[in-house]
């Protein structure tokens, strides 16, 4: 083992739930204000997982209020307290970047059995 | 207590900070370094510790002279020897060693190394001029432009940002944070960028050197 991977396995997180591109999700952000904590939710459609080790983030898109809005979670983050996989999506592709170009219907995932 | 000790560029990652923050820093060999000599006011004129960075895989082979002063401390040849100063409030002799674990989570460190040699530069690379437009007829690109006055003083000042070497120079980065001290493996993870390639050699001095001999640390 090398030794930067040595340095990053302290910040691994142990107990990461699987999910895959094109699953739909809910991350569970914490949100600090002021001395205050709470979590918000973010629900939306995986749609890209980059990088490894420590610094792996993936992509979840979502469309609010008519509004397409992507958000970038590093996955290791302690602000990420807990990743619910709704629906598991059957996807051809790793990443999804082609859903920013379409809209409503089509940019529906099939369900994978 | 030492000023500080040698160590190896390893590479950069990322930590995570306590709100889960990624940070940016850079993980270093930090020993273990053994003292080859002792200088002393009396014999030397200065007193500091000649410090050799021990477990460096390096091939080279030790010439003649230097195998000599190495016979001296009874020590294997190590590439690298630097001088550090030391508080003489303990007892340190030659064959004794140091490692990472002399600096503290937290604590302030200067990073002492070589940076990248960019070879002979333009001025735009080299000083950030901006240089000239492209298209229209410009005819003035990437030039320095005028680099003084007349005939008077007819002669360009000294010190005129000019092309040239880039890089490849002594560089000190101060006041880095020490993220995490690992002595099992000698390990000193600091936020940010240290100068130089991954394998270059660093210097790592502490912050507050001067306070903490004399005993007037602000923390203690």
């Amino acid at each position: 083992m090398n030794l930067i991977e040595y340095v990053q396995e302290k910040q691994l997180k142990k107990d990461v739930t699987p999910f895959n591109v094109g699953d739909t999700v809910k991350v569970h952000v914490i949100i600090k204000e002021g001395d205050k904590e709470r979590i918000q939710i973010f629900r939306g459609d995986v749609i890209a997982k980059k990088g490894g080790g420590a610094g792996e983030t993936f992509i979840v898109r979502k469309i609010s209020f008519g509004v397409g809005v992507e958000r970038v979670f590093p996955l290791h983050s302690k602000m990420i307290r807990k990743i619910e996989v709704i629906r598991r999506g059957k996807v051809k592709r790793a990443k999804l970047y082609y859903l920013r170009n379409l809209k409503g219907k089509a940019t529906r995932l099939k369900e994978a059995r | 207590m030492i000023e500080g000790i040698i160590g190896k560029k390893i590479g950069m990652t990322q930590n995570f900070n306590d709100s889960g923050i990624a940070i940016p820093v850079t993980v270093i060999q930090a020993g273990p370094c053994v003292v080859i000599q002792k200088k002393t006011e009396k014999i030397d004129g200065y007193s500091v510790l000649q410090l050799g960075l021990a477990n460096d895989n390096s091939t080279r082979k030790a010439i003649k002279t230097e195998i000599g002063h190495f016979k001296k401390s009874g020590i294997s040849p190590v590439k690298v020897l630097k001088e550090f100063h030391f508080s003489d409030k303990e007892e340190i002799n030659p064959g004794d060693q140091f490692f990472a674990d002399i600096f503290k989570k937290g604590e302030r460190v200067h990073i002492v190394g070589t940076s990248k040699g960019k070879g002979f530069a333009g001025v735009i690379k080299r000083w950030g001029f901006h240089g000239g437009r492209k298209t229209h007829g410009s005819m003035f690109h990437r030039h320095a432009g005028s680099t003084g006055c007349s005939a008077d003083p007819s002669r360009v000042m000294k010190g005129k940002k000019m092309p040239g070497q880039m890089g490849n120079n002594r560089v000190t980065v101060k006041n880095l944070t020490v993220i995490e001290a690992d002595k099992e493996k000698n390990l000193l993870v600091v936020k940010g960028a240290v100068p130089g390639a991954n394998g270059g050699y660093l210097l790592i001095k502490k912050a507050d050197f001067l306070a903490q001999s004399s005993g007037k640390s602000k923390k203690e």
